[in-house]
């Protein structure tokens, strides 16, 4: 993208957040109700207050650290089982059908039975996350292993290319964008999940807050917790995902045939 | 170096037939044929890629293939795609590509490089594999006359001399003449060995045009698809 093209982009992009506060802080001034619906100010005013406190770091802390443990293992295990069954079918006969049944378990009733069976704890809290996410990566890095280029592998065959390295060079250069999609994904959706699983089971996070002021009716609290949370992903998102996308398909950008 | 195929099928129809050949080392033996008659499905047989079929493959060695397409990591530059598939440290990598005049290419994408250029790093990489036996499957298709031309004197020089046995695929006498010692034709289905020629005249002081009469004499071939 051209420099001036995304200057304007950053422009338009701020313009229409300018926007989206404009719109909220005139209907807190039709509503006139803080209670109910508090202005932006007044939430930044909380959020100031929470934060000088320690009391959003400690929480964001918590999510986050739940948000990483949960994505990290959904995307290992979700991963290896989609790969696994994008490169065999006979192994993906046998994955396939428990995939349409945990993709079309509610999360609500997963996290429900994790606390039933493993108990109120980080452990509980952690596995219901994943096992929500891990067959929606599986499938889709299942999609991703589909389309690896069989004459790579024949190329790797014929060198007698080690297994590592080819794991290392070959296939994983080749899934790269759908790594990149399934994290995207992945990440999106476990983090809103971990607030579910802390709302209904855990004495501390994002989702802890939201319940213990939601009991308060205190809705500057709630959205002051809530917007917090999604600009740390934003910070995630533009600090390490894009930067990270940007690197792996540097050589998509160098250029044609001379 | 011995290849003795009984039979070779794809979902129960016959694609080999009985085919039996041998190399000596420093020799290029082509094989020929029509399109479709199963050039590319005995190249994969010799390189240890296709291991379903009656009979017997041995003493090949370390394999070096030049596939059909370039078949190189869109993502590695020249060089890293020759010292990831061969593991070759970086020197033997740089005069792999300076034997096929790539040496200030070094770092190019193949993204960057035209098909004949992806075709020469191909090339290098098959090289630099120090290979016992090299497979040309294809290798000047699908380019201009001109670069299959460069192509051609290329792979001449790499191999006058050279201790490698060399297979090469190929449907055009043109390459035959140019850089083969002897020359199969496959026809027929399943596909057998119709006929066979020796070319006495080392390759560089060959008569191309008289040559190939003489191969098209001794191959009894008409067909079209060879040209």
């Amino acid at each position: 993208m051209p420099p001036e093209n995304s200057r304007a982009g950053i422009y338009k992009g701020l313009i229409s957040l300018a926007a989206f506060l404009g719109l909220w802080a005139v209907m807190a001034a039709i509503v006139q109700d803080s209670s109910m619906l508090p202005s932006p100010n007044r939430v930044a005013q909380v959020f100031w207050s929470e934060a000088l406190s320690g009391e959003i770091a400690f929480h964001m802390q918590a999510t986050l650290a739940r948000v990483i443990a949960a994505f990290v293992l959904a995307m290992s295990i979700g991963s290896m089982i989609g790969i696994a069954a994008g490169r065999n079918p006979g192994f993906n006969l046998w994955a396939a059908p428990w995939l349409i049944i945990f993709l079309n378990l509610p999360a609500l009733v997963v996290i429900v039975l994790c606390y039933l069976w493993i108990g109120l704890n980080e452990v509980a809290a952690i596995a219901a996350v994943a096992l929500n996410k891990i067959p929606m990566i599986a499938v889709m890095m299942r999609e991703g292993a589909r389309t690896l280029d069989p004459a790579l592998d024949d190329m790797t065959r014929a060198f007698a290319i080690p297994r590592l390295t080819s794991w290392r060079h070959v296939i994983v250069p080749q899934l790269a964008p759908h790594f990149a999609s399934a994290g995207r994904a992945g990440f999106a959706l476990i983090w809103k999940i971990v607030l579910v699983v802390e709302f209904l089971g855990r004495s501390n996070g994002v989702g802890f807050q939201i319940h213990l002021n939601f009991q308060l009716f205190d809705v500057a609290r709630i959205l002051a917790y809530a917007l917090g949370f999604v600009a740390l992903m934003l910070v995630v998102e533009f600090l390490i995902v894009q930067p990270w996308e940007r690197s792996a398909s540097k050589w998509r950008r160098a250029g044609t045939a001379r | 170096m011995k290849l003795e195929i009984a039979g070779k099928s794809f979902g129960g129809t016959p694609v080999l037939g009985a085919i039996s050949l041998t190399v000596a080392p420093g020799e290029v033996l082509a094989v020929t044929g029509p399109s479709g008659i199963g050039k590319s499905t005995l190249a994969r047989i010799m390189a240890g890629l296709d291991h379903d079929f009656d009979g017997t493959c041995s003493g090949f060695g370390r394999v070096g293939m030049v596939f059909q397409n370039p078949t190189l990591l869109p993502w590695r530059t020249a060089l890293d795609n020759i010292l990831i598939a061969t593991g070759c440290d970086a020197n033997a990598g740089r005069d792999a590509l300076d034997h096929v005049e790539l040496g200030t290419r070094q770092d190019a994408f193949p993204g960057q490089l035209s098909l004949g250029q992806q075709r020469r790093v191909a090339l290098a990489r098959a090289l630099a594999a120090n290979p016992d036996t090299l497979i040309l499957d294809e290798a000047f298709a699908s380019l201009d006359e001109a670069t299959a031309g460069r192509m051609r004197s290329l792979a001449q020089s790499i191999l006058q001399g050279s201790h490698y046995r060399t297979i090469l695929i190929t449907h055009n006498l043109v390459d035959v003449v140019h850089l083969a010692d002897a020359v199969l034709l496959l026809g027929q289905h399943p596909a057998i060995v119709l006929a066979e020629h020796k070319i006495p005249t080392p390759r560089p002081i060959r008569d191309l045009k008289a040559e190939m009469a003489v191969v098209r004499q001794q191959l009894h071939w008409q067909g079209s698809d060879i040209q």
